[in-house]
């Protein structure tokens, strides 16, 4: 799980680039609470063959990253 | 065949907004400075910050002062889209003394190459070659700080604040802006660029389409840099390619087109301090997390951290002029500027290492 709440640009999607690249995850969930990341992630994850789902929770995004 | 066709359709559905807001971000310069606001410059944030510093007259700089409708429009429609996309969210408490720091610094790289990203973009429109020198300064800048978010680089967490917090700036803004009608009030230039302004409300409205517009798209000059050279993710580029391609076109229609390094429309030719002045800009904005024009949409988004970059940027302008260090036409500043610039640097690098975060 990475949590990239408040984090600005472009550290939420540097936080799953670097999960990514370490552990190559079949499924990984990640938390951001704006729309500039959740479009960052979702671009990123789509060169890298992940399918995304996202869920607006309160405000936040639940972003699920899937193989 | 049909694999390219497709791969070309999933381009412009991916990308047709940024190159959109580019477009129309272009568009908006030309016909900014057919209406009166100065050539190469219908639209530069440093400059027209710099501007309304010098009109709240934190800086005595005669030439340079007029309380720019641009910047206001720019902060309102973000505001607006974000209302409506339901995206407004006050937002604040990552690091705020450093980024106004960040803010100075940047104002000042920026003034030193006259123009911030985006004017750099639509000076290399226009065909100012120095712009493009800029442009290598600028890059190199984010490469270097590119370093430091791979080391771990973080300004903290914002967290959630209150309504009031993110609403202060844009109504601030826009009290001001208001207030600017006062006769004499502000002051105001009558000779230099700042006395050279398109006509307000139509300065205004298409401001607040660009902002909206930035808005949707998260448009922003050092953030496409950056994730090409990180990410190789060329999204944020298109949008930068095409104010290149709308200012291109804009200036050849109006005739406007001049390709070259000499008397180029308030720019200078010591390519030095062009190169050295964006390698600042570049690196400070990447440490924000985003360039100037970014910073006002984030400011009227609701975050706080980026108003007060903003005032960090308006502050910087008035040490810039009240010191010597602003370029003009004529050549860079009489001030200490190598010194400054120097003195930038370090200050970078300490931001930098100093924020570098144990990874967990």
């Amino acid at each position: 799980m990475v949590d990239a709440r408040g984090l600005s640009c472009p550290m939420p999607v540097l936080l799953v680039q670097r999960e990514v690249k370490k552990n190559h995850p079949d499924s990984l969930e990640v938390m951001v609470d704006n729309m500039t990341a959740v479009g960052n992630i979702t671009r990123f994850a789509a060169s890298q063959h992940y399918e995304v789902k996202t869920e607006e929770v309160d405000g936040e995004f639940r972003m699920t990253l899937s193989k | 065949m049909d694999t390219a066709k497709k791969g070309f359709q999933g381009f412009l559905q991916r990308n047709w907004l940024v190159i959109v807001t580019g477009l129309v971000t272009g568009a908006a310069a030309v016909i900014l400075s057919a209406l009166g606001n100065p050539p190469n410059m219908g639209f530069c944030i440093a400059c027209f910050e710099r501007d309304i510093s010098g009109a709240l007259r934190f800086h005595g700089a005669a030439p340079v002062q007029y309380f720019r409708p641009e910047i206001v429009g720019i902060v309102l429609g973000a505001v607006g889209m974000a209302f409506i996309k339901k995206e407004w969210k006050p937002q604040g408490g990552s690091s705020p003394f450093t980024r106004f720091m960040l803010g100075m610094l940047v104002m000042i790289g920026a003034l030193v190459f006259l123009g911030c990203p985006l004017r750099m973009v639509i000076r290399i429109g226009g065909g100012d070659v120095n712009a493009l020198i800029g442009l290598v300064g600028f890059i190199v800048g984010i490469v270097i700080g590119t370093f430091p978010l791979r080391f771990g680089f973080s300004l903290n967490r914002a967290y959630r604040q209150n309504a009031a917090e993110g609403l202060f700036f844009p109504i601030l803004l826009a009290v001001l802006f208001v207030l600017s009608f006062i006769p004499n009030l502000f002051a105001k230039s009558t000779e230099g660029p700042g006395s050279m302004q398109a006509y307000w409300y139509a300065a205004l409205l298409i401001a607040i389409v660009v902002g909206a517009l930035c808005q949707r798209s998260r448009l922003c000059m050092a953030g496409g840099v950056r994730d090409a050279v990180m990410f190789k993710d060329f999204h944020l580029v298109y949008g930068f390619l095409a104010i290149i391609a709308a200012v291109v076109v804009g200036n050849l229609i109006r005739g406007t087109f001049k390709f070259g390094m000499e008397g180029q429309p308030i720019a200078h030719t010591e390519s030095l301090y062009n190169f050295l002045g964006m390698v600042v800009v570049g690196w400070g904005s990447v440490l924000l997390g985003g360039c100037p024009l970014r910073q006002l949409v984030l400011a009227g988004e609701g975050n706080s951290d980026s108003a007060v970059t903003v005032f960090g940027f308006i502050a910087g302008a008035a040490v810039s002029h009240n010191f010597g260090l602003a370029s003009s036409g004529t050549g860079i500043g009489a001030g200490p500027v190598l010194w400054v610039l120097i003195a930038g640097f370090v200050i970078l690098a300490l931001i930098s290492v100093l924020n570098i975060k144990r990874r967990a």
